[in-house]
């Protein structure tokens, strides 16, 4: 990189982020089992640091410079080109954040968690620090191997912590993970056709950028079927329509943590990993593909939000709205253009907060009440009133009510993509539509009408319970009031990193195009 | 010729042999309740030689002498490295296992060197016929020890099926080796290589054939794979263990050797290639189907045993140097990661008399340590990263694919993940059952040891595989020339 004679020096910078969670999971470890309080108040105090540093990195990026900054490069495994190398951009690091304000927000949404308690929290930090260290790589094999690392803690939690309501949780665990894993089968040839590709000229390599820079290697052909078999596994993983089915299941059957990290910020590696990987390094396949994609995020969108209508367990609705807002990231990333792929990442930062603080409302709610039914619930603002405000933030971004950031988001995406993709956003519009009715109506359903009498034992959230609403619900006005603080930032990335460039680029060839 | 002097070349060979001698009379001459002391003798001698050879691989002289008969290069040193590893890692986790049988446990740790010295001649060996002996040493002491619960129907029925398979197997091998012996009129590998020519006739074609089977019968490549599970069910579980990881890893040292030598030289690699593929493919996927619906821990790992041959297979198809360095990397790590399995195993079915999947229920609650050490190896084995098997797994196809096999790496990377589904079983079993009824069972002394110690190997190379990635490919380098 570069002289930066000011944050080149915070090179531990990322690693300590990415540290702190693992060393408060070591003195977890040591921890005798009986002591929770302490278990998770370390816990608590590990991923504090990692959130509280992760901030710091966020508004001492240098958005004029942009680029790569704090970055850390160590030689790793030199025979085959692996660099142990961190860094974060505009892209990347509205990602990191997120993934720290969930996993910060996590913690104190397991605050009641009694069983197994330092089992579960080990198991939860390691699932956190292997989602950060993704979106801190700047190296493909350090990327895939923090990806691989998650998904063992995942279905250990699910099996052990889940609920087995329409399937069971070891069904949920086994179809979570095995998809996953399949996809990251077709991911993996991809990867190793892609190093083999760019080691044509002698030294191999895995680094993003250095791969980027390599695109005279690859053929059209050759691109075309290394960003199909990437499509194949990100796409399992962001939950594209038909590769989608695992996430309501999984959800439902997860624990309230795991369901906020994993809707949150780990099906995002799959978005993520679509713009670093396949637009970057891979332009001509993308833009061979993109019409496909286009095609499959209606799916998304329109199939997935008609489900969620007919949904009676509120995780269920959440899990199909999640997989219908997956819809609009897809679309942006298949318009190629520099606005909505700014709108891609503003998205997934915007539904990982709102996921996340659906997910601890609802895990809240079936922790009081012992029932996710809605047609069981009803009348809940009587009695909880805290606990009604965060679902009502939640479902209200979830709508893209304007003054959430995931207004900004979903508007970011749509101007983008109109111009190219008229009839998919048109139709991706019709979506919000679908989007407002399981939404009001659940929220309806759940919150309003008559006081229950059979609920009035409830107590509030307080103390500790209090914090995933406070944290989240303030980024959602934060971003939503003042939007610059994250498109500019995001905008940085787009422009700095070449991103805007290769899309001019692929934009105006004329060739290639699936239909 | 370089310089050397034999005996330091020779030395770990002659002092396994030694000690097994040793072992032997010390067991007839001390009296029944007095022979504790032999598990701890045969460990330190196993550690002593260890370090011995480890020296030897980085600054030992390196020669082939008796006409190239013996090969003392880096890659039968790395190969003994590894023998030497198995069996010590054997010895450690089996001390409370055999302190259980009846009074012919002496014989025990003797013909576990003497199996140990037969995998070194493997190794080394520069011609066949020595290959041949080093072979039958270790597979007629397997037959001893596979069978040596004399009292159990399991293990006798086990130890017979060896015999005549491997019998067998034997047989078939000869036949190669003197249609070989009559077609160049030798029987050392270089020599062959020549003799041999370009041209493929039907002698040389059925030879190579012959060669091949006999040396898949002891890696278990499918078709040859049917006496596995069998064998490592019945066979005593430190038995089993040896079995399934070093003799395996012997084969292998032996084909990469005779293979890529001898019969890529002569138009038979074409047809090999195929033939290669074909089997390495089937290995793959039956081995990781099969294992689906096993509910005994040892058929378990049987089966992926033989599925994890198959991965190996894929890094002999890529050929030298990256295939090979892969083959030699992961053969290293399946060494720590199948050793941490079977120590588990070996200490619930000493403890609990039992090697059904679902007596593991409950095992995090029963034994941390042992449920922790099993779900690293199991991962291990299936490739997850930060394991050590991951990046064996990568080393292996990213070779075979930049030689324009990628289907082959297809099917591996699918089955791998396959592969997941049934090691994860075990770990539902272990983490999710309450295991009501079973005992505690804590792990002690040098079991401890060899289950922290396969654990953390497993952990360290699989985030930081520069070392032993060097070491492969210096020993893949020493035989290419």
């Amino acid at each position: 990189m570069s002289a930066l004679p000011t944050v080149s020096s915070l090179s531990m910078l990322l690693p300590f982020t990415l540290l702190a969670p693992l060393v408060a999971m070591l003195l977890i470890v040591f921890l005798p089992k009986e002591e929770s309080k302490t278990i998770k108040l370390v816990a608590a105090m590990g991923m504090f640091v990692s959130l509280a540093l992760s901030l710091y990195a966020f508004f001492a990026y240098d958005r004029v410079l942009g680029g790569m900054q704090f970055t850390l490069t160590i030689p790793w495994i030199p025979d085959l080109g692996v660099n142990l190398a961190f860094g974060v951009d505009g892209l990347s690091l509205p990602m990191l954040l997120l993934t720290n304000l969930i996993g910060f927000s996590a913690i104190y949404a397991s605050w009641n968690m009694e069983k197994r308690a330092k089992e579960y929290f080990i198991l939860l930090l390691i699932l956190i620090s292997g989602v950060m260290g993704t979106f801190i790589a700047r190296d493909l094999f350090i990327f895939f191997l923090f990806y691989e690392i998650v998904v063992i803690p995942i279905y250990i939690m699910v099996i052990i912590w889940g609920s087995t309501k329409r399937v069971t949780k070891e069904y949920a665990g086994m179809k979570l993970t095995i998809y996953l894993l399949i996809g990251s089968a077709f991911l993996l040839v991809g990867m190793i056709a892609l190093y083999l590709a760019a080691a044509a000229n002698g030294h191999p390599t895995f680094m993003f950028d250095e791969l980027a820079a390599r695109q005279s290697l690859y053929s059209p052909a050759f691109q075309k079927i290394a960003f199909a078999l990437m499509l194949f596994g990100f796409g399992s993983l962001i939950s594209m329509f038909p590769f989608h089915s695992w996430s309501p299941d999984g959800y439902a059957g997860a624990p309230t943590a795991v369901s906020m990290i994993h809707a949150g910020v780990l099906k995002k590696i799959g978005g993520y990993g679509l713009i670093r990987l396949g637009v970057f390094v891979l332009p001509i396949g993308a833009k061979y593909w993109a019409p496909l994609i286009a095609v499959l995020a209606i799916g998304n969108v329109l199939y997935a939000a008609f489900i969620a209508l007919a949904q009676k367990d509120l995780k269920y609705v959440v899990g199909y709205s999640s997989v219908s807002h997956m819809g609009y990231v897809l679309i942006a990333i298949a318009a190629l253009n520099p606005t909505a792929a700014t709108g891609a990442v503003a998205m997934m930062f915007a539904h990982g907060v709102m996921a996340a603080l659906f997910f601890a409302m609802i895990g809240f709610i079936y922790e009081k009440t012992h029932t996710r039914n809605i047609s069981e619930l009803g009348g809940l603002a009587h009695q909880v009133p805290r606990l009604a405000t965060g679902f009502m933030i939640a479902g209200l971004a979830s709508l893209g009510l304007p003054g959430t950031v995931n207004f900004i988001a979903e508007f970011t995406i749509f101007m983008g993509a109109i111009k190219v993709l008229r009839v998919q956003t048109v139709l991706g519009i019709a979506g919000i539509i679908f989007t407002a009715v399981y939404i009001l109506r659940t929220i309806a359903n759940v919150l309003f009408g008559p006081r229950r009498s059979e609920w009035d034992h409830l107590t509030d959230i307080r103390g500790p319970e209090l914090v995933p609403l406070v944290l989240l619900g303030s980024v959602i006005f934060i971003g939503g009031l003042f939007p610059n603080i994250l498109l500019g930032m995001i905008n940085s990335g787009v422009t700095s990193s070449g991103l805007a460039k290769v899309l001019e680029t692929v934009s105006q060839a004329k060739m290639g195009g699936l239909f | 010729m370089v310089n050397f002097n034999i005996t330091t070349v020779l030395m770990p060979e002659v002092v396994i042999a030694a000690m097994s001698m040793i072992l032997l009379a010390i067991g007839l001459l001390v009296p029944h309740g007095a022979r504790k002391g032999m598990m701890p003798l045969t460990a330190f001698s196993l550690i002593g030689v260890l370090c011995y050879t480890l020296y030897d691989f980085f600054y030992g002289p390196k020669t082939s002498f008796l006409d190239g008969m013996y090969m003392h290069d880096q890659f039968a040193v790395y190969f003994k490295v590894l023998f030497l590893a198995a069996a010590l890692l054997v010895v450690l986790s089996s001390r409370d296992y055999v302190q259980k049988l009846a009074e012919h446990r002496y014989k025990f740790y003797s013909l576990l060197l003497s199996a140990t010295l037969g995998m070194m001649l493997m190794a080394g060996a520069g011609e066949l016929i020595t290959m041949y002996v080093g072979l039958e040493l270790m597979t007629i002491s397997f037959y001893i020890l596979v069978a040596y619960l004399a009292n159990d129907a399991r293990s006798s029925e086990a130890g017979i099926k060896y015999l005549v398979l491997g019998g067998t197997s034997s047989a078939i091998l000869l036949y190669g080796i003197s249609l070989i012996y009559g077609l160049t009129g030798s029987t050392e590998l270089v020599k062959i290589a020549s003799d041999l020519g370009g041209n493929l006739t039907p002698a040389s074609f059925l030879a190579t054939v012959f060669l091949l089977a006999g040396l898949g019968f002891k890696i278990s490549l499918v078709p040859f794979h049917l006496w596995a599970p069998d064998i490592y069910e019945g066979a005593p579980t430190p038995v089993t263990a040896f079995l399934a990881i070093a003799s395996k890893a012997a084969a292998f040292a032996v084909l990469i050797r005779v293979y890529l030598l001898t019969m890529n030289s002569q138009a038979f690699s074409v047809t090999g290639q195929t033939l290669l593929i074909v089997l390495a493919a089937l290995t793959m996927i039956l081995g990781n189907l099969i294992a689906i619906p096993q509910t005994n821990i040892k058929r378990l790992l049987a089966y992926s045993s033989i599925a994890q041959a198959g991965y190996l297979m894929v890094g002999i198809i890529a050929g030298p140097v990256a295939g090979v360095k892969g083959v030699l990397f992961y053969a290293m790590i399946y060494v720590f990661a199948n050793m941490g399995a079977f120590a588990v195993a070996t200490h619930v079915s000493e403890r609990q008399s039992s090697d059904e999947i679902k007596d593991f229920a409950g095992l995090w609650r029963r034994s941390p340590l042992a449920a922790v050490v099993m779900t690293a190896s199991l991962l291990s084995l299936a490739g997850i990263p930060p394991l050590a098997g991951f990046v064996g797994k990568f080393y292996l196809f990213s070779a075979v694919m930049d030689q324009g096999y990628t289907a082959i790496a297809f099917i591996g990377f699918v089955m791998s993940m396959v592969s997941v589904y049934y090691y994860l079983s075990v770990v539902k079993v272990m983490f999710l059952a309450e295991g009501e009824g079973l005992p505690d069972i804590p792990v002690h002394g040098a079991m401890k040891f060899t289950m922290v110690f396969t654990m953390l190997i497993t952990l360290v190379i699989g985030i930081y595989p520069t070392p032993l990635a060097q070491m492969a490919v210096a020993a893949a380098q020493s035989l290419i020339q």
